[in-house]
């Protein structure tokens, strides 16, 4: 992958009163990447996509997301990146259309454009089946599918999503992250996500950054992680024993 | 623009189909229309026989009837409609996780609350037209007297205020919905801002004039002066009251023949000698002109309102969790 970086950060920091949520973060992500961000819960992973979406303001360093600045010019970021927060919600009352249309209108996308555009998606993300049904009464994984095809609605060259797996079944997990491999491989999309689900982000992920109370300790390949942490070769880790390793070394 | 405009169609399907606005708009339009009929019909029978005032239309809408006149029962319960409408309408969205959905399409973050507030706007506009027309309609047929074009004009002035007045609670209970997460808490807090406005400010005005220029009655026959200030006192404290602001300005608008907002005790000697000398009524820019104040308040507060929910809604931090 040696596309144009899409996403780059550099030296930024966000600060909560005493508290340093992200500390001196330097990132550069090609086009086309599926980048699987990790760490434990408050680990600053939330934070770091709230900052590149220019929904929360960086305390110093500046970030730069398809050429575009968040802090000065959101909208435009906001344009081109889909984002899937974690725990997605919809408004209940409304059909799966309905609530795609309402975004879809949100984005400036003619109606008629996007009626064919949301029938489309919701094939994708294999929706299609019920779409008289209110999403209140969707399942956890229909949601989240929901969500992902409402954030390729607007066509995005990134997109974030945050704990795109939470709370599904091993089988829904599954169907997501073939969904978010094939984004990058048949639509170019950068993917930047995060996620708890290691042997899962280590099968779609092109590289991985592990990030320990607002502090990236590593990011590359896992395979040349696990050869500077572990010392051994090809196939004899896991994602999962790098990943505590660096855990134990940051925790201490 | 074109965020604001989405949000608010969003927001006004969800006004005209909530099975809340549904009950609200049939409680207040069928008060309205059985208080009509009542002050119309009594109006009929007054008026037979007898040479016709010059606004009698008006009377439709000021004239008590058995119960309370209209104008009473906006100033009453009007807030509750727009309370109904904005309590929960931030809250709402962060707990059911849409905020954070909004805020990452790109449109400008104030789309959001603007859109939302031009929605109630559009609500409350639509639905007082509606009573006010249905009414006057109503009083066509009861009474069979055309509303000239003063009195036209004067109805789309009350019409004006009351959308103001109305749209005022529409921005507390924002601004409520902003601050408190719990759609509970911010309905109660609101409702709590209504009763003490409304009512207990009238009776804390008397009070405190009271405590601060207390009045006996030997030394009020000696030195009306006191008894003046006394009044003064009491009347700048209610104003502090939006239904006060709201009840003088309609009153004297709806009802020509009324030549100030204050009451008796503190009226001019030339004012008391007009009222009972000269029963004139007065033409409709004196009417303007004398709750001009009252009508810029009304929309002053409206906007200040509006203005510290906006800024408390674009400093707060967006989290999804």
């Amino acid at each position: 992958m040696n596309g144009k970086t899409v996403i780059e950060t550099q030296e930024l920091t966000k600060v909560y009163g005493e508290q340093v949520a992200v500390n001196h973060l330097n990132l550069r992500i090609p086009q086309g990447e599926v980048f699987g961000f990790l760490g434990p819960n408050g680990a600053g992973k939330t934070t770091t996509l709230l900052m590149l979406l220019g929904l929360s303001e960086p305390s110093s360093g500046r970030a730069w997301v398809c050429g575009f600045d968040p802090t000065r010019e959101p909208l435009k970021v906001k344009r081109v990146v889909g984002y899937l927060p974690e725990n997605v919600g919809f408004y209940d009352d409304m059909n799966a259309v309905q609530n795609l249309l309402y975004v879809s209108r949100l984005n400036g996308i003619p109606d008629d454009v996007s009626r064919e555009k949301i029938e489309e998606l919701l094939k994708v993300v294999d929706l299609q089946a019920e779409p008289k049904k209110k999403v209140g009464d969707y399942s956890r994984g229909m949601k989240q599918r929901l969500g992902i095809a409402e954030v390729l609605l607007k066509d995005p060259q990134v997109v974030f999503l945050d704990e795109p797996t939470l709370g599904l079944d091993p089988d829904g997990a599954n169907q997501m992250l073939q969904l978010i491999q094939s984004l990058s491989r048949d639509k170019k999309i950068t993917v930047f996500f995060s996620s708890h689900l290691l042997s899962q982000v280590q099968k779609i992920s092109h590289r991985v950054g592990i990030m320990i109370k607002g502090n990236l300790v590593a990011v590359g390949r896992i395979e040349d992680l696990a050869k500077e942490k572990l010392g051994v070769g090809q196939e004899s880790y896991t994602l999962e024993e790098v990943y505590m390793k660096y855990f134990k070394e940051g925790q201490s | 623009m074109k965020g604001i405009l989405t949000i608010c169609r969003k927001e006004l399907e969800d006004h005209f189909s909530s099975t809340r606005f549904i009950l609200l708009f049939t409680l207040i339009l069928m008060v309205s229309l059985v208080t009509a009929f009542m002050v119309g019909t009594g109006l009929r029978d007054e008026l037979q026989g007898v040479a016709k005032p010059t606004f009698v239309f008006l009377m439709l809408f000021t004239s008590p009837g058995k119960l309370f006149s209209l104008i009473q029962f906006i100033a009453f319960f009007g807030p509750l409609i727009g309370i109904i409408l904005g309590f929960d309408s931030i809250n709402r969205e962060r707990s059911a996780r849409t905020l954070s959905k909004l805020v990452s399409q790109p449109i400008y973050r104030d789309s959001i609350i603007n859109g939302k507030f031009l929605a109630g706007f559009v609500t409350i506009t639509i639905m007082l037209l509606a009573i006010v027309l249905l009414i006057s309609g109503l009083g066509l047929r009861l009474i069979g007297v055309v509303p000239g074009p003063e009195e036209v004009w004067r109805l789309a002035i009350y019409l004006l205020i009351s959308i103001f007045y109305i749209s005022f609670w529409l921005g507390i209970s924002i601004l409520f919905s902003v601050i408190f997460r719990s759609m509970a808490t911010s309905v109660l807090a609101t409702i709590a801002c209504w009763i003490f406005f409304s009512f207990f400010v009238a009776l804390g005005a008397s009070l405190l004039a009271d405590a601060i220029s207390p009045v006996d009655q030997s030394a009020a026959v000696s030195n009306p002066e006191l008894l003046i200030q006394h009044e003064k006192i009491r009347r700048v404290l209610s104003l502090f009251s939006p239904m006060t602001l709201y009840s003088e300005a309609t009153t004297t608008i709806l009802d020509p023949l009324r030549k100030t907002t204050q009451s008796l005790l503190l009226m001019g000697p030339m004012e008391r000698l007009s009222i009972t000398r000269f029963q004139n009524p007065l033409p409709l820019s004196e009417s303007v002109y004398i709750v001009f104040p009252h009508l810029i308040s009304l929309v002053a507060i409206t906007l200040l309102c509006f203005a510290i929910s906006y800024i408390a809604f674009m400093r707060q931090e967006v989290r999804s969790t």
